[in-house]
């Protein structure tokens, strides 16, 4: 494996992605919005509520396990924050590591070819195989910096903010531990696949962006599913979900060895 | 013993779907010659340089680089050669420092030999002032002169060039040309140059390769092509004022078979006329008031034979 030759690519492509505006906004406001600002807009507002629970948040915290009802505070206002930020928002999180991955993947793939340098890529004495590491590191791994750093912080945010009437850390619970270290690098790296999947097919950027972003779609049907009450997202089914994304992950890098192959991509080079 | 083939191609065919872009193409190149290859758009010059370079592999025949199967030993090949695509490989939004360091790393230059190689190759091609800048903020001339410089940054034995002299301005092209002699003459390196200037081609190339429509129509030293077209070339220098007037009597001269007659300035050039046919040409040349300064042999171009080769052809 040429070590050297892979790390070139990865810097080469980070700083590219850190001087393209297109590409960094979505990665700095999707983190602010969905691991700072929503979850301190919940635990500021939410908490601050009168003292009766409204009848929907009644429902929902119906259908959460006892030993969970029994470990949130008193004040009305603040179970519904407890539960906002503990239960209902972080599935939704998760869509933060899918985009920064699949932003990142179609830049680093389409957007070789559409400005041109694919061909000079494909003409350096890295294999197939390397180019596919290179190319998956390129994503994964600001991906997974930006997931763990906004983890962090919506942790802080969410335990500063509630402090004053829980006196107790909300986060980290098990579910959060296990939604930030398993399920998160699993959703992202599959949403990875199918971006390098798309990319290698789809000429253009925003083309490859609009046909991946399809993968965004089981992360907001489990944070459904978690609102509505229809599933309740505890560690052991972050646990069993994580596996399955781990599983389409695998897949999805498989296929990506057959479709990222120097032949299949040269021959759809201009002539 | 004869050395082998720096790049040799035995029947090699490459499809795209339903069409044929390299159509049984057989050719050796020697280490250390500098051959052009000529056609029109499409005739297949890209497609035999990514067969060549592994890029693409051929539907048929047989491809050796460097000895070496190009797509099987793929990354061994790459190592070796060096590839300026049409397309430039350069990262516009990165400066010409970090393009060339990141080539040099993917390439595999001695990490201790690289910053001093980057340093020589901007001096070189005059752009260690503007090393620091993006490559976006580059004119077309300057990018090729760094697209340039990337591709010798490993020292190729292999040097597969497409259009190197494309948006440069005549200094530019002219160091250019000094760099693909030096590099062949000097230091023996192989190079292939596709290119649409044949000017260049003919002073630059031990031999020439013209490919039309994905096959080879014809190859050789320059002066053995045009050695072909000489025979009964003559050039008749006439007054500017009867230029129109000897064009028709070339044309319609009687026993003369002038092929290709052309008019530059107050010059008239035509082919395939015989020696013996000239007097009686001059004859009427005079007859019809043209005042006649001169009538020469000519060694035709290598521009010349390419249109006649082209002529009658269908595009």
């Amino acid at each position: 494996m040429n070590r050297r030759g892979i790390r070139a690519v990865v810097r080469r492509d980070l700083a590219i992605v850190a001087r393209s505006r297109a590409v960094m906004l979505p990665l700095i406001i999707l983190p602010v919005l969905f691991l700072v600002l929503l979850p301190a807009a919940i635990a500021a507002v939410v908490s601050r509520l009168p003292a009766t629970v409204p009848d929907e948040a009644e429902g929902v915290m119906a259908r959460l396990p006892a030993d969970v009802l029994a470990a949130l505070p008193e004040q009305p206002g603040a179970r519904i924050a407890v539960v906002a930020v503990t239960f209902l928002l972080p599935p939704l999180t998760m869509i933060v590591p899918l985009m920064v991955a699949q932003v990142i993947a179609t830049d680093a793939i389409a957007g070789e070819r559409e400005r041109g340098t694919l061909e000079g890529l494909l003409l350096t004495p890295l294999s197939d195989r390397e180019l596919l590491v290179a190319k998956l590191l390129t994503a994964l791994i600001p991906a997974l910096a930006v997931e763990l750093a906004g983890a962090l912080l919506y942790t802080v945010v969410v335990d500063v903010l509630l402090w004053p009437y829980t006196h107790a850390l909300v986060l980290p619970t098990a579910g959060w531990l296990a939604l930030v270290l398993w399920l998160g690098p699993a959703v992202a790296a599959a949403g990875l696949g199918i971006a390098v999947l798309v990319s290698a097919r789809v000429g253009t950027v925003q083309g490859a962006s609009q046909i991946s972003g399809v993968a965004v779609l089981p992360v907001v049907f489990l944070a459904l599913g978690q609102v509505t009450g229809l599933l309740f997202v505890g560690a052991g089914l972050i646990l069993v979900v994580g596996v399955v994304f781990w599983g389409l992950a695998a897949l999805f890098a498989y296929l990506s060895t057959r479709m990222l192959r120097r032949e299949r991509l040269g021959a759809r080079l201009a002539r | 013993m004869t050395p082998a083939p720096a790049l040799r191609l035995d029947a090699v065919v490459r499809d795209f779907g339903g069409v044929r872009a390299l159509d049984g193409v057989t050719l050796d190149i020697a280490p250390g010659e500098v051959v052009g290859l000529l056609g029109h758009n499409g005739a297949g010059k890209t497609t035999l340089v990514r067969v060549a370079a592994g890029l693409l592999a051929a539907s048929a025949g047989t491809v050796r680089t460097l000895g070496r199967d190009p797509v099987r030993d793929g990354v061994a090949v790459r190592a070796l050669i060096g590839v300026l695509p049409t397309c430039s490989p350069l990262d516009l939004r990165l400066s010409a420092l970090a393009n060339l360091r990141f080539a040099g790393e993917v390439f595999g230059v001695d990490p201790d030999v690289l910053p001093r190689r980057v340093v020589r190759l901007l001096e070189e091609f005059d752009l260690a002032d503007r090393a620091h800048e993006r490559v976006e903020a580059f004119s077309a001339g300057m990018r090729q002169r760094l697209a340039l410089a990337r591709v010798l940054l490993h020292e190729p034995e292999l040097l597969l060039l497409d259009e190197p002299s494309s948006a440069l301005d005549p200094l530019a092209v002219r160091m250019v040309r000094e760099l693909i002699g030096r590099l062949s003459r000097v230091q023996g390196r192989t190079v292939v140059l596709c290119t649409h200037d044949l000017a260049e081609a003919q002073q630059l190339c031990d031999r020439v390769i013209v490919l039309d429509r994905g096959r080879v129509v014809a190859a050789g030293a320059p002066a053995e092509l045009t050695a072909g077209l000489a025979a009964g070339a003559v050039e008749v220098e006439v007054d500017p004022a009867d230029v129109d007037a000897a064009a028709a009597v070339l044309e319609r001269a009687d026993g003369v078979r002038v092929e290709g007659a052309r008019v530059e300035g107050a010059r008239l050039r035509g082919s395939g006329i015989p020696r013996a046919a000239l007097p009686r040409l001059v004859e009427e040349l005079v007859a019809a008031g043209v005042r006649v300064y001169g009538v020469h042999p000519y060694e035709p171009s290598l521009e010349e034979v390419y249109v006649a080769l082209y002529q009658g052809r269908p595009r």
